[in-house]
């Protein structure tokens, strides 16, 4: 990687909260407080592509340092920022989500700069953590994440926003005490005196991790982080987090917060702890096949429509879990792919769902939205929803069927049983779509009562931009798969994951 | 010994002594007619002077020393806590300047100069009487400060109360500490430590340890020697509280790790699970790990923010117990890190709640509602504080929780001591929950009808100020007090 594309990288975390404090602490009208938001996710995005770019050129496994300096001298923690194929990955998403959310939010009028300042303050501890490749370091940007969600979501969220917002917060903030007593543990049993993921890595291929410590670090560091990947049955908070969250917020717990957890999972409990690893992947891969059936049979008699797809994500993450514990490159690279793609795919869901609909008709309920003639009064939000749908079923085309197609071929390699059971799970997958679909959108219930007047509002041009933006990423991918996994293949091979291979998978 | 060095060691005390008897004669002869804002304005910027001096005086003259029989230590560890109490002690007074509640103006900072001056000596002290007798110094002076809101029922009864729980603990440790002269035949902790070498872990000396032990328990309100807490908290007169919570802490905490890694390297035992060994470590860990459960349990309920304050003293003691069993200078240097930057953020929140006090007549978590719309700083501060307190990086506080646990598991075998970290990291997510309660109440809840305009001194600010920039600093760049603490060697 050119000096080029590492300073456009490592200028993204500074960047983003730079936006951050600048909305919350500069007067201006709202009007400007959007530009500016947009400017910095704007920013954020192309930096993150450009440095892609610069990147693809010439690396293949290799990790691109971007910054290193000694933090805590005694402890030996270094404030270490640097990326490889998976971490750009996520960084791009990131950057496609944070844009996409800006735009979705353009009709935020209650306290606009906290509402944006928390936005980007989130957003900034995401990108900390995919460009961090030091282990305190990722846990601080982890943790850093918890609050902003908190407050989004209590403010500025919609239904049960207090309770949802507090569930989230906890159940966040207990899988990263589980990851913080693993990371406590991990260090010292490595000598206490070095916390860089490469190193580390190298020590568990020489064995300083015993096989009995594995045995109990790797669940307690999996499921900590797996805890915000929505892993069953500690999926509760995402359903009642997605649905009582602003548009933004849904699109950023479901599009990358969710990833947090998954991309935890893989760099530091799969990456370091091969024997844990081997002696857990059964049961984990059980649970990532209970969600998957689990969160679609769910989803499939629910009666609000966010509710719908909050659960849909549940058991879309549950492919990412899959993924992870196959431990076969098709495998792997498939569930780094489910993440890119459900990010993409989850964040346009809510913005039909959260935005363009409940914005315009104030409910959520599927039995009053069917009497509403939504197709007709939104034509645009049909369009994108059915769009949305068939990409989140796994249509050929889009980017969820090569991602969701990998993890299957890797699981299957691995273990065949559990490849059947997340088949059905796909099956149900485009039984709940359909049915919100021709609920929402294709009925011919008539109105019954005053409350189901159809919205008269158009689709307002900001929408419009962020959902082509997205619906162009997910086509993209689905269409040239091999721009991301000419990143994620050979990322799977590098130093980092070298302890990884010498241990079973499924 | 000559004088000159005795001066140089206890310079910062003199100078506080000193302090003490210019704040008295000022208010009772110079200031004694001015208005009530005045006298304490010029008390507290007195009080504050003679902390800062006492700690640039510590900070310049430097170097090490010892007076006979460890009567006073001065090494570079020692100057850092000195430091470090005076700090707290110079914010603790400067956030009081806005007090209210009593005409005797000069008695008041009198007595806090007092109950500071027993910290620092508490924290050179090497000798079993110096000990006690600097114990005493401070607490005598704090029972006083709790109950000095004479309008005030709650107030005596909080003073009452501490006052007949700390007299009973201290009657323990002195029991203990006359054991431990009977054994060992000498005052000073090095030369017990030698004489006690190979007597191992005899019943007498763990029957004194464990006396010392509640004495000091007493004082950091670990449980089960809690109880008072809560109560002396919410019924003491805020700055009072927020010096027994923040200042006697600390030095009470380097005192004792001190204490116990010094005078008994030996009988040490073992906390670990399925390794258990009789000696200090288990009783510290137990402490440790009840006071986080019921300390962190208890705060759920509370709905005065001062008494959740109490309760989440009470479990942060139970995590600062952790690093006691890291039995080195690491454990020493994270028991310290961690004292200093709780109490900055429990001082800090203090204050809020203090000025809160003032302009909304009350403490109790519905006073917070809507407070951003009336003061958006200092609804930031308490931001700050509250999650430093929780361990939200980058605050200091997680890093604090970070290094005591990083030092408690790395001083036990074979990462025995992980159970009490698991203790810890659960009951630190229990906690989340009630440090989030005021924040919803000042960010989430609407304001209610008829609250207005916020007043707060310029005193309330630059502390305010002062402690949230400490938090954010030594959370961001924990090297700024880390290097210093282990540099100073133990």
């Amino acid at each position: 990687m050119d000096d080029f594309g590492a300073s456009c990288l490592s200028l993204i975390v500074p960047v983003t909260f730079l936006g951050a404090a600048v909305i919350g602490l500069v007067r201006m009208p709202d009007e400007d407080v959007r530009r500016v938001a947009l400017g910095t996710a704007l920013i954020g995005l192309v930096l993150g592509l450009l440095g892609t770019c610069s990147f693809a050129h010439i690396d293949g496994p290799a990790i691109a340092v971007l910054h290193d300096c000694v933090w805590v001298k005694s402890l030996g923690v270094r404030f270490l920022l640097a990326v490889d194929g998976i971490s750009l990955t996520m960084v791009l998403l990131t950057g496609f989500a944070a844009t996409a959310g800006v735009l979705f939010s353009w009709n935020v009028d209650k306290r606009v700069r906290e509402f944006f300042a928390l936005y980007f303050a989130l957003i900034g501890g995401v990108y900390g953590v995919f460009m961090s490749l030091d282990l305190f370091l990722l846990f601080v940007f982890y943790e850093l994440a918890i609050i902003p969600k908190y407050f989004l979501i209590a403010i500025w969220g919609s239904g049960e926003r207090r309770y949802a917002a507090m569930k989230l917060a906890l159940y966040s903030f207990v899988g990263s005490a589980m990851v913080l007593a693993g990371m406590v543990a991990v260090y010292v049993a490595a000598g206490a005196e070095t916390m860089n993921l490469i190193e580390l890595a190298a020590k568990a291929r020489e064995g300083a991790f015993s096989e009995s410590f594995q045995a109990w670090a790797f669940p307690l560091i999996f499921v900590g982080f797996a805890i915000l990947a929505g892993l069953w049955p500690f999926h509760t908070w995402a359903p009642t987090g997605h649905s009582a969250a602003p548009t933004a917020g849904s699109m950023l717990l479901a599009g990358v917060v969710m990833k947090l957890g998954a991309y935890g999972a893989l760099r530091v409990a799969v990456a370091l702890f091969p024997a844990g690893l081997a002696q857990w992947a059964d049961a984990i891969a059980l649970l990532a096949v209970t969600g998957i059936v689990y969160g679609a049979g769910v989803a499939l008699v629910q009666r609000d429509f966010k509710f719908v797809i909050g659960y849909s994500s549940v058991s879309h993450m549950g492919f990412v879990i899959l993924g992870l514990v196959t431990l076969n490159e098709v495998g792997l690279s498939g569930a780094v792919l489910q993440m890119f793609s459900h990010g993409i795919i989850a964040g346009l869901l809510f913005g039909v769902v959260g935005r363009m609909v409940y914005e315009r008709a104030h409910t959520r309920q599927l039995t009053m939205l069917e009497c509403m003639g939504l197709s007709k009064a939104l034509p645009f939000a049909m369009g994108t929803f059915v769009i949305a749908g068939f990409a989140s079923m796994g249509m050929p085309g889009f980017s969820g069927f090569v991602a969701e197609v990998q993890v299957l071929v890797g699981a299957w390699d691995a273990s065949p049983k559990f490849a059947l059971l997340a088949g059905v799970g796909i099956v149900i997958g485009v039984a709940y779509t359909l049915r919100a679909m021709n609920q929402v959108f294709f009925s011919d219930a008539k109105p019954q009562h005053e409350l189901t007047v159809p919205p008269t509002k158009p689709i307002s041009l900001p929408e419009m931009i962020g959902a082509v933006l997205l619906i162009a990423c997910t086509l993209g991918i689905g269409l040239y798969p091999r721009i991301l996994l000419d990143l994620i293949v050979p990322a799977l091979h590098n130093d980092l994951f070298q302890a990884m291979w010498g241990g079973g998978g499924l | 010994m000559s004088y000159l060095e005795l001066t140089r060691m206890a310079g910062a005390e003199a100078i506080l002594a000193i302090a003490v008897v210019l704040v008295l004669f000022f208010d009772l002869y110079v200031v004694r007619d001015q208005t009530h804002g005045t006298r304490r304005g010029f008390a507290a910027a007195l009080s504050v002077i003679g902390c800062v001096a006492g700690l640039m005086f510590v900070k310049l003259m430097g170097g090490e020393g010892e007076a006979p029989g460890g009567m006073l230590v001065l090494d570079d560890l020692t100057r850092i806590a000195k430091m470090s109490v005076l700090g707290i002690a110079a914010f603790a007074i400067l956030l009081s300047a806005d007090n209210d509640f009593t005409p005797h103006v000069g008695e008041y900072y009198a007595l806090m100069l007092t109950a500071v001056i027993g910290m620092a000596l508490m924290v050179s002290a090497e000798n079993l009487l110096m000990m006690f007798v600097a114990l005493e110094l401070a607490s005598l002076s704090l029972y006083i400060l709790v109950g000095f809101n004479k309008h005030c029922a709650k107030s005596s009864e909080a003073a009452l109360k501490y006052f007949l729980f700390g007299g009973m603990s201290a009657a323990f440790m002195l029991f203990g500490l006359s054991l431990l002269y009977g054994l060992s035949g000498s005052l000073e902790l090095d030369a017990i430590a030698r004489s006690m070498r190979h007597q191992g872990a005899d019943p007498l000396t763990l029957a004194a340890m464990v006396m010392v032990l509640i004495g000091f328990g007493f004082k950091v309100a670990v449980v089960p020697f809690h109880l008072w807490a809560p109560d002396a908290y919410e019924g003491a007169p805020t700055s009072s509280a927020a010096l027994v919570a923040t200042g006697s802490k600390v030095a009470a905490f380097f005192l004792m790790a001190k204490f116990v890694m010094t005078a008994f390297p030996e009988s040490l035992g073992n906390g670990g699970w399925r390794a258990f060994e009789a000696g200090w470590a288990p009783a510290a860990a137990a402490l440790a790990a009840l006071s986080m459960i019921i300390g962190n349990l208890g705060a759920l309920a509370q709905t005065s923010v001062k008494r959740l304050l109490a309760y989440s003293a009470i479990a942060n003691a139970g995590y600062a117990m952790m690093g006691l069993l890291g039995n080195s200078g690491q454990g020493m240097a994270s028991v310290m890190f961690f004292a200093v930057t709780y109490a900055a953020a429990t001082l800090g929140a203090f204050g809020v709640v203090a000025a809160v006090e003032r302009n909304r007549g009350g403490d109790k978590l519905t006073d917070f509602a809507g407070l951003q719309k009336d003061s958006p700083w200092l609804s930031f501060f308490m931001m700050v504080f509250l999650l430093s307190l929780a361990g939200i990086p980058p605050l200091a506080g997680f890093f604090g929780k970070f290094y005591l646990f990083a030092a408690a598991v790395n001083g036990g075998q074979d990462l025995s001591l992980m159970w009490l970290v698991i203790v810890a990291v659960a009951m630190s997510s229990v906690s989340l929950y009630y440090y989030l309660q005021p924040l919803k109440q000042i960010y989430v809840v609407d304001r209610p009808a008829g609250a207005g305009e916020f007043k707060g001194g310029f005193a309330l600010w630059l502390g305010l100020v002062g402690l949230a920039a400490a938090v954010v600093a030594f959370g961001c760049a924990p090297d700024l007090l880390v290097e210093c603490l282990v540099g100073g060697g133990y």
